[in-house]
């Protein structure tokens, strides 16, 4: 299988502060990846690296076979129809309706009729248990139910990357697990590549993907759930063992 | 690429049918159902390469367009590999999908007036809540934070002296540069003194200083309690027993109320001082002789009436600040909304009460 996401030596710094520092993974297609670590470790700097948002000081990430710091804004914006991205918070606009928001995408980027961007984006909402949610606005939603939405906005366009922040974190375990169960239907019927940032462990042991553990800047760790659980570096151990004595 | 052909056998349709090219699929196939003399056909797609989500809902689509030519349109199988995907991306029920639709003429007049009436009984409900808590913390401040009112003075009246000194010292010497042009016709420049002054005190100066107050401080106060609210900023202050609205609203009435008076002032001062510095660069007027005049004209009553004006803004623009700020609704835009809305308000009934206040005292009737 090709890589979809290949990084190489990717150094980020907040000012003097540096983030991530030497960073070196790869995603191929068609598979899970799991960012995990502590709070504060670079997790969400790293996936927003990877999409562009946050501008690295050294290093290569290439995505899709591009490398989005030597394409220009067109290229750029051509490559990243390929993606879908779930915020922590959803990010919906909340001026627009839910199904305006999962219909943004494709009015912006097909010359679709309206009659089949509204049937897409009635799918979108069908695959994510949102049919009920049409028509209502952002702020009238549930925490669940607007990542839900974010969900079926990340994935209008067929992305063949998917990245999530967070999907589970603030959701009630029946939600969240709603959410792992849906990502998990995406890889195996599409087979989109999934790329999670998270540090619930339950969510990691559902999802079961390549595990990329990071800390203090560093990947320290990159295997299975079972490769992670049985880990001599204190650093995996106390993170899937959190009850043990340090 | 799509391709569609048609003959005697039915109609086919290969190659690519994805995002960009499902629009032109579907012109073809509704082109191709138009023509006479076909009420029942079959679609072939054995040929389709690709598929992605568009491609499949045009196809679970197609039978029901068919329907619209009356034509029986029959779907045939995809190729094996394509036809996991086609099952994931379920079409559901169109009554599974309720669209809300947009009111009708009266049912939207109606719905305007019942809010209205809501806004109003809402700003009137306000209005007796933060006037009555305000004269109460008078004699009870427990439930205000201490050195709140100050924080909110500095913030409401000392930062925006140099603001409202420097537009009020300008206005004071474009109207006695426009005054003096049309009174030297008569000889009678002199009086640019006492049109200044009573004209600053009287109105503009409370005026001016009121919009300024509410572009500055109005829009501020109503952004700070959307986005407490938003936060849930304000929930916690009554899960802390706490009275929210004399909280955060009565220390900001209370510097509205001792700050804008005060401000007025300055700016009266410092409009006539702009009217002195044109007396001395074009008028050819002594200052001495120039203030002389201004305070020969000026009335107590002329004093008093812009602090009365004063307060009344100040009043005003507090209260719509509150009230658009606890009203608001929505995410980031909804404090934009607020905003905007608090300013447009506190303009429109700064106006309303200067109206008021100018039939009141100088009205003969």
């Amino acid at each position: 299988m090709p890589n979809q996401i290949d990084i190489s030596g990717l150094c980020v710094s907040y000012g003097e502060t540096p983030v991530l520092q030497g960073i070196d993974m790869h995603v191929t297609a068609g598979e899970i990846a799991l960012i995990l670590g502590g709070s504060g470790c670079g997790k969400s700097t790293l996936l927003k690296t990877i999409i562009g948002l946050v501008e690295s000081t050294s290093g290569r990430v290439d995505l899709l076979g591009e490398n989005l710091n030597e394409l220009d804004q067109i290229q750029q914006q051509e490559l990243l129809q390929r993606i879908g991205v779930m915020f922590q918070y959803g990010a919906l606009l909340n001026s627009l309706t839910v199904g305006e928001n999962v219909a943004l995408p494709l009015q912006m980027h097909s010359d679709l009729e309206p009659g089949l961007v509204t049937d897409i984006v009635r799918a979108r909402l069908h695959l994510v248990g949102l049919d009920h949610a049409y028509s209502k606005l952002p702020g009238e939603l549930s925490g669940g139910m607007r990542k839900r939405a974010a969900l079926a906005r990340a994935l209008a366009l067929d992305p063949e990357v998917l990245f999530c922040d967070e999907p589970g974190a603030g959701l009630d375990p029946i939600t969240a697990a709603g959410i792992d169960e849906l990502l998990l239907t995406l890889n195996r019927s599409l087979g989109t590549t999934i790329v999670i940032v998270t540090h619930e462990l339950l969510s990691i042991e559902r999802l079961d993907g390549r595990l990329i553990m990071l800390d203090a800047g560093r990947v320290t760790f990159s295997g299975t759930v079972a490769e992670a659980r049985q880990s001599p570096l204190d650093i995996v151990h106390h993170f899937f063992h959190p009850e043990s004595p340090t | 690429m799509v391709e569609f052909r048609a003959d005697r056998e039915g109609l086919y349709l290969g190659g690519s049918l994805n995002l960009d090219s499902v629009a032109g699929a579907e012109r073809l196939i509704r082109a191709h159902l138009a023509l006479p003399g076909a009420d029942a056909r079959r679609l072939q797609l054995d040929g389709v390469e690709k598929l992605d989500t568009a491609g499949a809902v045009l196809l679970r689509r197609l039978p029901h367009i068919a329907r619209e030519y009356r034509v029986r349109l029959e779907i045939g199988p995809l190729p094996h590999q394509l036809q996991a995907f086609f099952d994931f991306v379920d079409l559901p029920d169109p009554a599974a999908t309720p669209m809300s639709q947009p009111p009708g003429l009266l049912e939207n007049t109606g719905e305007q007036l019942l809010q209205a009436r809501g806004r109003l009984m809402g700003f009137l409900y306000l209005m007796s809540d933060l006037t009555i808590a305000s004269a109460q913390t008078l004699f009870d401040r427990r439930s205000v934070r201490p050195g709140s009112f100050s924080d909110q003075a500095v913030a409401i009246g000392s930062s925006a002296m140099p603001l409202i000194g420097c537009i009020l010292f300008l206005i004071g010497a474009v109207s006695a540069l426009q005054s003096a042009a049309q009174l030297r016709q008569f000889g009678a420049h002199l009086f640019v003194a006492d049109l200044l002054a009573i004209g600053i005190c009287r109105e503009l100066g409370p005026l001016m200083t009121a919009i300024i107050v509410s572009g500055r401080s109005g829009s501020a106060i109503a952004a700070e309690i959307a986005t407490m609210k938003f936060t849930e900023e304000l929930d916690a202050l009554r899960t802390m027993g706490l009275d929210a609205l004399r909280f955060v609203a009565v220390p900001k009435m209370w510097a509205m109320l001792v700050c804008v008076p005060l401000l007025t002032i300055m700016a009266d001062l410092l409009g006539i001082l702009g009217g002195v510095f044109v007396a001395i660069t074009s008028l050819e007027v002594a200052p001495a002789a120039f203030i002389t005049r201004a305070g020969e004209a000026l009335i107590l009553k002329d004093v008093l009436t812009g602090l009365v004006k004063s307060v009344s803004f100040a009043w005003m623009i507090t209260l719509i600040g509150v009230y658009f700020g606890l009203d608001f609704r929505g995410g980031a835009t909804g404090v934009g909304h607020s905003t905007t809305a608090a300013v447009v308000a506190s303009i429109f009934g700064i106006i309303i009460l200067d109206c008021f206040w100018g039939i009141l005292f100088y009205m003969k009737i």
